[in-house]
C-alpha cells in the first residue's frame, strides 16, 4: 500500500527542520510541499486551523501539527531508530529539556534579537540564566539525548545554525566561551550525517534576518 | 524513600491537580508535601532548581517536572491500569496537540482576566471564551476527549474547571452561558472521584485569588 507523508514545511523554519531529521533518522520517504506563510495554501489553513503554521505532517490524510507532538509521532509510528529511549526517567528528561526550549530559550532570543537598550539588558540576563542549566544539562553527556541523538537534541537544533546567524547579523555574542560544552554540542550536533548539509542556505538566511533586524532596529 | 512517589505541591495549583488525578486514576500511593511558594523550601528548589515550581514528583529519590511531563510519566511506569494516552499513534498525537493547546492557551488568557481590567479585562474574556469554544469543538458529541475512556485532555483540562468561579467573578461574565457542552463536560468529570477529590473548592480557590489580587495590588 503506497503511503502518503507529506510535509508542509518553509524554506527557513526551524520547526520543520526538526521533521526534515527525524523523517532522515528513520529513513522515511516524504513528500515536501513548501508554503510561502504570506500566502498560505487552503491546504495548510484545512490541515491546522488551529494555528495555521507549519510544519504540518499528513500521514495518509491524517494531520499532525505542532513539532514536538509530529515528532513524537513520528517515533511512535516508525520504530526503527528511536529518537526517545525506553526508560520513562529518560523520557521525561528530554521532554522537560525540549519544553524548557519551546517556553524558555526561544522567546528569549527573540528579545535579544528584536529590543535594545534596557530591553536587551534584561533578555540577555535571562539568556545567560537559561545557559547555565542548558550547560549544567550537558555535563557528562555527548548529546542531549545521552549517548545517542534524541528529542531532545533535534528540538535544540536550531542553536547549532541560528546563533551563528543571528551572531553575525546583530554582532552581538550570543553563545560565548562561558558554555564551553554547549559550543561543543553546536559543532557535534552540525557534524554529524543526517544534519550536515541539512541546513537552510546561508546566505538566504543571513538576506532574511538582516531585514528583520533592521525591521526592529531601525535606523536612526 | 526508595521507591516512593512524593509530589511537591500546592493546593490550588491546576497544574498539580492533573498529577493528582492521573495518581488517582492509578491507585498509587504517595506522600503529598503542601509547599509554601511565598517561603520555597530547600527541598523544592534542590528537587526543581530550572524553574523553582510545583508540582515536582519525586519518584524513587528522582525527581520529575512539567505537569503534562509527569502525567505521561505516570501513565508509562504505572501502565497496568488506566491508560491516559490512547495506544493508536494518530489519537495519541491528537491528545498530545490538544493538551499542549491547553497548556499554551488557558493559563495565559485565564490569568488576563483577573490581572486585568477595562478593555484589557474585556479581550482576555473574549480570547478565553474563544479557547474553550475551540476545545468544544473538539469535544464534539463525546463523553470525553478523544471518544474513549477518561483521558489525557481531560486530566490536562479540568483541573480549570475549579477556577472558572473565580474567573467569572472577577470578569463578571458566565462561562457556562457561552459554554455549555463543556461544563457538561466538567461536571461528568467530577462524577469521577479521581476528579472530585483533586480538585479544590472553587470558594476557596476565589477567595485565594481575592488574596492574589491584593499581594499584586491589582483591585
Amino acid at each position: 500500500m503506497a503511503e502518503e507523508v507529506k510535509l508542509f514545511k518553509t524554506w527557513s523554519s526551524r520547526f520543520s527542520l526538526r521533521v526534515v531529521w527525524a523523517f532522515k533518522i528513520k529513513g522515511i520517504d516524504y513528500e515536501s510541499i513548501d508554503e510561502d506563510l504570506s500566502n498560505k495554501s487552503d491546504l495548510l489553513l484545512h490541515y491546522n486551523p488551529v494555528y495555521k503554521k507549519v510544519p504540518v505532517l499528513v500521514h495518509n490524510g491524517n494531520p499532525i501539527s505542532e513539532s514536538t507532538v509530529i515528532l513524537e509521532y513520528i517515533d511512535d509510528t516508525w520504530k526503527q531508530n528511536p529518537l526517545l529511549p525506553e526508560d520513562p526517567v529518560e523520557r521525561a528528561r528530554q521532554r522537560f529539556w525540549a519544553k524548557f526550549n519551546e517556553e524558555n530559550l526561544l522567546p528569549t532570543i527573540w528579545a535579544i534579537f528584536t529590543t535594545e537598550g534596557k530591553d536587551l539588558e534584561e533578555a540577555m540576563a535571562a539568556w545567560v540564566e537559561n545557559l547555565k542549566f542548558v550547560e549544567e544539562e550537558l555535563k557528562g553527556k555527548k548529546l542531549f539525548g545521552g549517548e545517542k541523538l534524541g528529542v531532545a537534541d533535534l528540538v535544540f537544533g536550531w542553536l547549532a545554525n541560528l546563533i551563528g546567524i543571528f551572531e553575525e547579523v546583530s554582532g552581538l555574542k550570543i553563545v560565548d566561551e562561558r558554555y564551553p560544552l554547549l559550543l561543543t554540542w553546536m559543532q557535534v550536533f552540525s557534524e554529524l550525517p543526517v544534519i550536515k548539509e541539512t541546513w537552510p542556505p546561508h546566505d538566504k538566511m543571513i538576506t532574511k534576518y538582516q531585514a528583520l533586524y533592521e525591521k526592529y532596529h531601525p535606523a536612526k | 524513600m526508595e521507591g516512593g512517589v512524593v509530589l511537591l505541591d500546592f493546593w490550588a495549583s491546576m497544574f498539580g491537580m492533573r498529577v493528582r488525578i492521573a495518581l488517582a486514576e492509578k491507585e498509587i500511593k504517595y506522600e503529598y508535601s503542601e509547599q509554601d511558594l511565598r517561603n520555597k523550601s530547600d527541598l523544592l528548589l534542590q528537587m526543581n532548581p530550572v524553574h523553582k515550581k510545583i508540582p515536582v514528583l519525586i519518584h524513587n529519590g528522582k525527581p520529575i517536572c512539567e505537569s503534562l511531563v509527569q502525567v505521561q510519566y505516570i501513565d508509562e511506569v504505572w501502565n497496568d491500569q488506566a491508560p491516559l494516552l490512547p495506544a493508536d499513534p494518530y489519537k495519541r498525537a491528537t491528545a498530545r496537540f490538544w493538551a499542549d493547546f491547553v497548556d499554551k492557551k488557558m493559563y495565559d488568557s485565564g490569568s488576563r482576566i483577573w490581572k486585568t481590567k477595562g478593555e484589557e479585562q474585556e479581550a482576555a474574556k473574549k480570547e478565553f471564551i474563544e479557547n474553550l469554544k475551540l476545545l468544544e469543538g473538539e469535544l464534539g458529541d463525546n463523553l470525553y476527549f478523544g471518544g474513549e475512556g477518561f483521558g489525557y485532555v481531560d486530566v490536562a483540562l479540568v483541573p480549570f474547571y475549579c477556577w472558572f468561579y473565580a474567573y467569572e467573578q472577577c470578569g463578571n461574565f458566565s462561562i457556562e452561558a457561552e459554554c455549555p457542552k463543556l461544563i457538561a463536560w466538567a461536571k461528568r468529570c467530577m462524577q469521577k472521584e479521581s476528579v472530585a477529590k483533586s480538585l479544590a473548592d472553587p470558594e476557596k480557590v476565589y477567595e485565594f485569588l481575592l488574596q492574589l489580587k491584593k499581594a499584586y495590588g491589582i483591585e
